[in-house]
């Protein structure tokens, strides 16, 4: 994958054999050993790795279930509860598909985020963001419908809300609405639906995952500086360099998720889900999980007519509009530096960007009333006009800072005075490699 | 630049935080008589024996709470996802607990004849119902049907709101629960402000969630149940016992999770210092 220099060697008449036949180890050796890494990867670079992890854990721990699930509403809830009280350990994978999918949802934001800050999404990795967009698109999916299974008052109430957006759309709306839920309201053929798609999509996940790791390893990574890969000493062997590293991150990770497991498993959750769906029921807040919150502020932002777009179309077009501009983003930034490293302004719009998307996500919890609203159409403005506005403008005003020539001038730059490595160190990680 | 930048930044976040922090106080502050926002009065915190990271339950206590919700909330509250056998956890023997069941009427069937009928109780039956169906608990109780009580103390949670959310990941604050259950119980003997009316067969409780009055009668007295470890039979006590059973009974292997947890985060402690050794070693010939 790495461009076609391949520098497997097979040692044994086995390893040649099969090299010969179907050359699998080498694409592995490529792609995870002698695959190049720039050298000044920093932690934000690891969440990619960690990602894999989440989506392994979520595959395991959900067949597991599996075995135990029954998706018949007047059952789904009791057989999760079996699973938490009768099946060995059963509260344990339970809990860890549970906030797996939270912790899936935060490695995918800081991975976003990451993407957003070193300008990771522009030529030649539109394709590569791409992918990554639409991983995105349907992790949000999985989650929606993940969360009906356990068949308690947020699931029935949530997929009730979501699915209604759909009835907003002229003509086939309501029908696409009827489509998904398998009739006019939440029911059992909704929990069928959702449950064969919850089953389906994690392995149409892992399938993106791979076209978006391909690409990867066509364009290669970005880096902190923004600039290309010039030399051969701007890279590093993927192992043990980045391996290393990449497990670090993944266990400093894994044992904040495994904090939550253990002593907070319920933290991300909403006790409403605790108690049996009724469809005669209506909880007093419906809120959806804490991931979707921020497009749940904008959705609820729209409280009016623009034209012949009444406010609930306009509320549905809004949240899909702002998934939708991910998408655009290599082509509405405008600038020709990549890395906010050297652009001051871009700086301060990208963390004034991510202190809104919090607020935002805040706000989603909180019930459209007071203040509130206001708020919400300030925040849902700023998210639109980071994109829209900010991006294509700023990289034709902004002045950026004075570019390193090289990854290794930067590496060299920045050690000069507090490194404490002896000058010919560079040459010798190069034999290494 | 830089230093700007963090300005500004951290002015951004002290903005959106104390106006978030102004919005949870303004929502409390409700019109005394006619409140618009649910619980009245935020429950009240409790010392548990099951709280933090090396929390275990407190085997007495739930054995005086299964007697609380045996001889008092039984009547109206079903606990469908209990089963008898599980009461090993409250440090009872098999003959107990053989004994305990017996002394339930189970309806079982139907029978080589096709009839149903009634036995006693074993062990892997659970709690049964006090009442045949919804319907019945409803019709018998004013309209409202008494929750079922096997996830109650993981179903009731008040929302803590900024900053007290983020407060919580650091002290493990997971008793929303149990510390709801037990303001309810005692928070009857509050008088509602001038002005409010209590709709007829409801009664007043501020710590109530979901309105300012149940249909739930204050369901406890000083001196029903008789306790036989010397415990102080007050309604303060049963509260705090008849909560901590429910927290068991929605969580039974709490204990087991806990300390699962100290284990695993232990082993990933020692293998990250190891890893993070390594890395460090690997990267020690390059600069980066
Ligand atoms: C006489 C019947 C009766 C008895 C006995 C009784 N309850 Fe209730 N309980 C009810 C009813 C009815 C409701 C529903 C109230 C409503 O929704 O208005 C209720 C509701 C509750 C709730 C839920 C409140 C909420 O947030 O929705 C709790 C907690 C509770 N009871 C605890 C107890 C405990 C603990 C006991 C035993 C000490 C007990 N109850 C005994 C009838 C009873
Ligand atoms: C992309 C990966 C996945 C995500 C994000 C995800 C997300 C979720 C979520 C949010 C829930 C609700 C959890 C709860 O509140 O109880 C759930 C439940 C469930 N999932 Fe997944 N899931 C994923 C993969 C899978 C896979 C691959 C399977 C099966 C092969 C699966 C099977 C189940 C089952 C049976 C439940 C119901 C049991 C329960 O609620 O705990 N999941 N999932």
């Amino acid at each position: 994958m790495s461009g076609g220099h391949s520098t497997y060697t097979p040692k044994t008449g086995i390893e040649r054999w099969i090299d010969a036949r179907m050359p699998l180890p080498r694409l592995v050796h490529d792609s995870f050993v002698s695959y190049p890494v720039p050298r000044n990867l920093n932690y934000a670079y690891t969440f990619g790795g960690i990602l894999s992890i989440m989506l392994v854990v979520q595959i395991l721990t959900g067949v597991v279930l599996v075995m135990h699930y029954a998706s018949d509403t007047s059952l789904a809830f009791l057989s999760v509860e079996k699973i938490m009280r009768d099946v060995n350990w059963g509260w344990l994978l339970r809990y860890m598909h549970a906030n797996g999918a939270s912790f899936f949802f935060i490695a995918v934001y800081l991975h976003i985020f990451r993407g957003l800050y070193y300008g990771s999404y522009k030529a030649p990795r539109e394709l590569l963001w791409i992918l990554g967009c639409i991983i995105y698109l349907l992790m949000m999916a999985t989650g929606f419908m993940g969360y009906v299974l356990p068949w308690g008052q947020m699931s029935g109430w949530g997929a009730t809300v979501i699915t209604g957006f759909f009835t907003a759309i002229p003509l086939v709306g309501t029908w696409l609405q009827e489509l998904l839920l398998g009739g006019f309201a939440v029911d059992n053929p909704t929990l069928t639906h959702f449950f064969a798609l919850h089953y389906l999509l994690p392995f149409v996940i892992a399938g993106v995952v791979v076209l978006h790791v391909w690409a990867l390893h066509v364009v290669g990574q970005t880096n902190p500086t923004g600039i290309e890969v010039k030399q051969k000493t701007d890279t590093l062997p993927f192992t043990p360099y980045a391996t290393v590293k990449d497990a670090f991150g993944m266990i400093v990770f894994l044992a904040v998720f495994a904090y939550f497991i253990f002593y907070m498993p319920n933290y991300l959750g909403h006790p409403d889900n605790y108690i049996q769906f009724d469809s005669l029921k209506t909880p007093a807040h419906i809120v959806p999980e804490w991931y979707f919150l921020p497009f749940y502020a904008i959705l609820r932002a729209i409280t009016f007519n623009i034209g012949p777009i009444d406010s609930k179309l306009g509320g549905v077009l809004a949240m899909f509009a702002a998934i939708a501009v991910l998408f655009f983003v290599p082509w509405l930034d405008t600038s020709k530096v990549r890395s906010a490293v050297y652009r001051p302004w871009y700086k301060l719009f990208f963390w004034l960007f991510a202190i809104n998307a919090i607020f935002l996500g805040w706000l989603g919890s909180k019930p459209a009333e007071g203040w509130y609203i206001p708020a919400m159409q300030v925040s849902t403005l700023y998210y639109f006009a980071f994109f829209l506005v900010i991006m294509p403008l700023l990289g034709l005003f902004e002045k950026p800072k004075q570019l390193p020539n090289s990854i290794t001038e930067a590496v060299l730059a920045k050690n000069k005075g507090a490194a404490a490595h002896p000058a010919g160190a560079t040459a010798a990680s190069e034999s290494n490699g | 630049m830089k230093k700007v930048l963090h300005g500004l930044a951290a002015l951004g976040i002290l903005l959106a935080g104390s106006s978030a922090f102004a919005a949870e106080t303004a929502t409390g502050a409700n019109h005394a008589a006619e409140p618009t926002h649910f619980p009245i009065l935020a429950p009240k915190e409790q010392k548990w024996s099951f709280a933090g990271p090396f929390g275990t339950y407190d085997k007495a206590q739930l054995q005086r709470g299964l007697k609380v919700y045996k001889e008092v909330c039984s009547a109206c509250h079903s606990m469908n996802l209990v089963a008898f056998r599980t009461l090993a956890d409250l440090g009872y023997s098999d003959a107990q607990i053989k004994a305990f069941a017996a002394e339930y009427t189970i309806q079982d069937g139907p029978n080589d004849d096709g009839d149903m009928f009634e036995r006693p109780g074993i062990a892997s039956d659970h709690f049964p119902s006090p009442y045949a169906n919804v319907q019945a608990a409803a019709a018998a109780n004013g309209g409202a049907a008494p929750p079922d009580m096997s996830l109650l103390a993981k179903a009731r949670g008040v929302t803590r709101g900024f900053p007290l959310f983020v407060v919580d990941i650091f002290t493990q604050y997971a008793e929303g629960g149990p510390d709801y259950i037990y303001s309810l119980l005692t928070g009857y003997n509050e008088t509602p402000p001038e002005g409010m009316e209590i709709p007829e067969g409801t009664h007043y409780n501020p710590y109530f969630v979901s309105g300012k009055s149940l249909k739930m009668a204050p369901p406890l007295s000083d001196g029903q149940v008789t306790y036989e470890d010397g415990s102080p039979e007050t309604v303060d006590q049963y509260s705090h016992d008849v909560s901590a059973f429910l927290m068991w009974a929605a969580e039974p292997h709490m204990e087991a999770r806990k300390r699962t947890g100290f284990s695993v985060l232990v082993f990933m402690a020692l293998l990250g210092v190891l890893v993070y050794l390594t890395k460090r070693k690997v990267w020690s010939n390059v600069e980066h």
